[in-house]
């Protein structure tokens, strides 16, 4: 009895939290709307710090997983005598998965642990509770431009990714393994696709920029305001945030590519 | 200044993002933007076209020529009509070459092999080749292998 009972407060609790995120973040995106101007300005900021900051790690990884793919790949296709399939199986496996899922993840552990902690902390210090005393609506002033440059940052990164990767796996294919420059290009140009690959790519991205997010909002909107509640709040944002992108990465795989 | 710093940083992003977005359209999946660069269009009936598909290759000596458009059957003559784009360069390919359909090794890709005729005339926008030979069907060939060498016990 008192499992069942623990398993249904578990789904009512789930259902609430699914409920409550969702709310909040429809009055963040509907509340009143600031002078254009003082809009972009705070969404611009938040780019540099959501987008610009996570550049770096987002272009060094795929730097990294680039020269892997090609070594790995490398080891396999010879087996078949098919090295010059390698332009296309790296290209494709970064365009359609590895690109916005890594991408995805060093987001959400770069930027959503960021965006979380620090609302956290602006609850603990209560500054949310200052705005609303000012009659500045905090999820306008606060949560909007932060979730509209997750949104806008997600598939940029993504696809800065993907061209930093495929052009590391190029200069490891043609310096390191001998594989012609020529082939390397057009075996790829060949099989990818702009509509179906690269786009799909970047429509991934941008489903994975809004779930995380809007996780990492609602972990720290809902944060304990003290430094116990930030730090679990923290942590609870980067799990939910990179399950979430994995498993919706198979649905949406599934969807796009599944037939 | 500590906003156009912030501004200027992420104009930047903004720029990164178009062009790496811009590589991937023009380098990675080139089709659909840079290879349209002019080309005519030739087309040839095959009996059997089977694992040939849209984008294959055409090629001419080993040399990649241009790709396969469309491929579709015209039921009046119950075959398969494949229309190919060659290159604008290619000028030289003459009225009675001949189309084969190939496998690049035993088991890659099927593509499109012209082999050179003689007549003076050159293929043009819209000809038909008509010297055309169809894709080899590995369970054909071992069908036929295995009947000849049962026949001969």
């Amino acid at each position: 009895m008192q499992q069942i009972a623990r398993l249904g407060r578990m789904g009512i609790a789930f259902t609430q939290s699914l409920g409550q995120s969702a709310l909040l973040l429809w009055m963040a995106l509907t509340a009143p709307p600031d002078r254009i101007s003082r809009e972009f300005r705070r969404l611009v900021t938040q780019l540099y710090f959501i987008g610009v900051n996570s550049v770096l790690i987002v272009m060094l990884s795929g730097l990294f997983i680039g020269m892997v793919l090609a070594l790995q790949g490398h080891t396999v296709l010879s087996r078949f005598g098919a090295v010059e399939a390698l332009g296309q199986l790296v290209s494709l496996t970064l365009l359609r998965e590895l690109g916005p899922v890594v991408a995805g993840l060093l987001y959400a552990g770069r930027a959503g642990s960021a965006i979380t902690a620090e609302l956290g902390f602006m609850k603990a210090t209560e500054q949310l509770s200052a705005l609303e005393m000012m009659g500045v609506d905090p999820l306008a002033h606060v949560l909007r431009p932060r979730f509209l440059a997750g949104l806008i940052s997600m598939p940029i990164l993504a696809q800065i990714f993907n061209a930093i990767a495929i052009i590391s796996a190029w200069v490891v294919s043609t310096e390191l393994l001998g594989i012609d420059s020529g082939s390397f290009w057009a075996n790829m140009q060949q099989v990818v696709d702009f509509r179906e690959d690269v786009v799909n790519g970047m429509i991934k991205a941008l489903v994975f920029g809004i779930v995380i997010t809007w996780v990492a909002l609602y972990q720290g909107y809902t944060a304990a305001p003290n430094t116990e509640g930030i730090n679990r709040s923290t942590t609870r944002s980067v799990v939910i945030s990179s399950l979430s992108v994995l498993a919706l990465d198979f649905i949406l795989t599934a969807l796009m590519f599944g037939d | 200044m500590q906003q156009k710093l912030i501004e200027i940083s992420v104009g930047l992003l903004m720029l990164a993002g178009i062009a790496a977005v811009t590589f991937l359209a023009l380098q990675v999946s080139a089709r659909g933007f840079g290879q349209n660069k002019g080309g005519y269009e030739v087309v040839a009936y095959f009996t059997n076209t089977s694992g040939l598909t849209d984008k294959a290759k055409v090629s001419f000596a080993g040399v990649n020529i241009g790709q396969v458009q469309s491929i579709e059957i015209v039921p009046a003559s119950m075959k398969a009509k494949v229309s190919m784009k060659i290159n604008k360069d290619v000028d030289y390919l003459s009225i009675d070459s001949s189309a084969v359909i190939q496998t690049a090794g035993v088991l890659g890709e099927k593509y499109v092999a012209i082999y050179p005729g003689s007549e003076d005339d050159v293929l043009e926008e819209g000809a038909e080749i008509y010297d055309t030979q169809s894709s080899m069907i590995f369970e054909d060939m071992i069908g036929k292998l295995v009947t000849n060498y049962a026949a001969k016990d």
